[in-house]
């Protein structure tokens, strides 16, 4: 079977980059500014 | 009869999904759940009072733009793996910004072609660099915090889900409003105005997350097949789709969103979807050859 080697290469790097993201607290970040209105976006500034 | 009667239900089912606390319209205030945590795939506002999860734009800029971090580990790879996994098919089925903008080219009007306007498809790679990114990253306070500014200053994703349902419900927010919300208000009209003309004007040209499932549309697993021993290279195919894609040619290019027109459109049934690590490309190289 042709497997697409590209394909397969960035799901892994895929899944180690969040591995490593969540281990580094970046999801934390993310669920801080999500959880907290974000002035900028709705325009406050 | 080409276009597909059923999509704007998976629509309005990833619509429904990414913000399902639409009682929070009406009390003016946001989800503080931990599913915040995560993205959903496609541009949806986390300020919006219905959204569950967070946008992955806002939430890259978030991350790059705070002091702790210069790379977003988690997002990008987040965005790589649904990248890989359906391309732009998020664009074409997940998005909730990519169907108010269908929604509202369906306003009876003189319909314009953006096929001349081609160039500008490239607009969106310079905002996903610069205002995503570069700007975020560099452009810091000193404390070292980032703006987003995609979202401050061009998103009008904010405004339509965020700003102006908050600014309705909260008097507080709605005393807080400047000249950054007339701006984006503007943006917001101008873009609606360009949405009833052109076929997701939007998509095309400045959304960074298109761009960067773009990217990756080669390489996603779902993915259209052209059967080369069917093909005539009638051009049915490309005449009817209206993001300007010569599908028999390049049935994976960048600006496809899948949305499976060219599918139905085609009278010798060449075209194909598929979901596969198996590729298909080398055969299809081959019959090409053949034909040359």
């Amino acid at each position: 079977m042709n497997l697409r080697k590209s394909s397969l290469f960035l799901l892994a790097a895929a899944a180690v980059m969040i591995a490593v993201g969540v281990w580094r607290g970046e999801a934390a970040t993310v669920l801080s500014k999500g959880i907290n209105l974000c002035l900028e976006c709705v325009g406050i500034g | 009869m080409a276009e597909n009667k059923h999509r704007w239900k998976i629509q309005l089912a990833a619509t429904l999904a990414s913000n399902p606390f639409f009682l929070n319209f009406f009390e003016g205030k946001i989800h503080k759940g931990r599913s915040k945590m995560i993205c959903v795939p496609g541009l949806n506002c986390y300020s919006c009072p219905a959204a569950a999860a967070s946008c992955p734009i806002g939430s890259l800029q978030a991350v790059i733009g705070s002091s702790k971090f210069h790379f977003a580990y988690y997002i990008v790879g987040l965005l790589i793996l649904m990248g890989v996994l359906l391309g732009r098919a998020i664009c074409g089925f997940l998005c909730p910004f990519g169907w108010f903008q269908e929604l509202l080219h369906k306003i009876p009007s003189k319909k314009l072609s953006a096929k001349k306007l081609h160039p500008l498809t490239y607009l969106k790679y310079v905002v996903l660099a610069v205002f995503v990114i570069i700007l975020p990253m560099t452009v810091v306070n000193e404390v070292g915090l980032g703006d987003p500014f995609f979202c401050k200053y061009i998103c009008p994703v904010g405004i339509l889900e965020g700003g102006i349902p908050l600014s309705i419900a909260d008097s507080a927010i709605r005393a807080s409003l400047g000249a950054l919300f007339t701006w984006k208000s503007c943006i917001l009209l101008g873009c609606m105005v360009l949405f009833v003309f052109f076929y997701r004007p939007f998509c095309k040209w400045l959304c960074p997350l298109g761009a960067f499932y773009a990217l990756l549309n080669s390489v996603s697993l779902y993915r259209f097949h052209i059967d080369t021993d069917k093909c005539t290279s009638c051009g049915a195919c490309s005449k009817v789709c209206k993001m300007d894609v010569d599908v028999f040619r390049t049935p994976n290019h960048r600006e496809c969103i899948r949305c499976g027109d060219c599918v139905r459109t085609c009278p010798h049934q060449a075209i194909t979807r598929t979901f596969s690590l198996k590729s298909t490309e080398g055969k299809k190289v081959k019959t090409h050859e053949k034909n040359s």
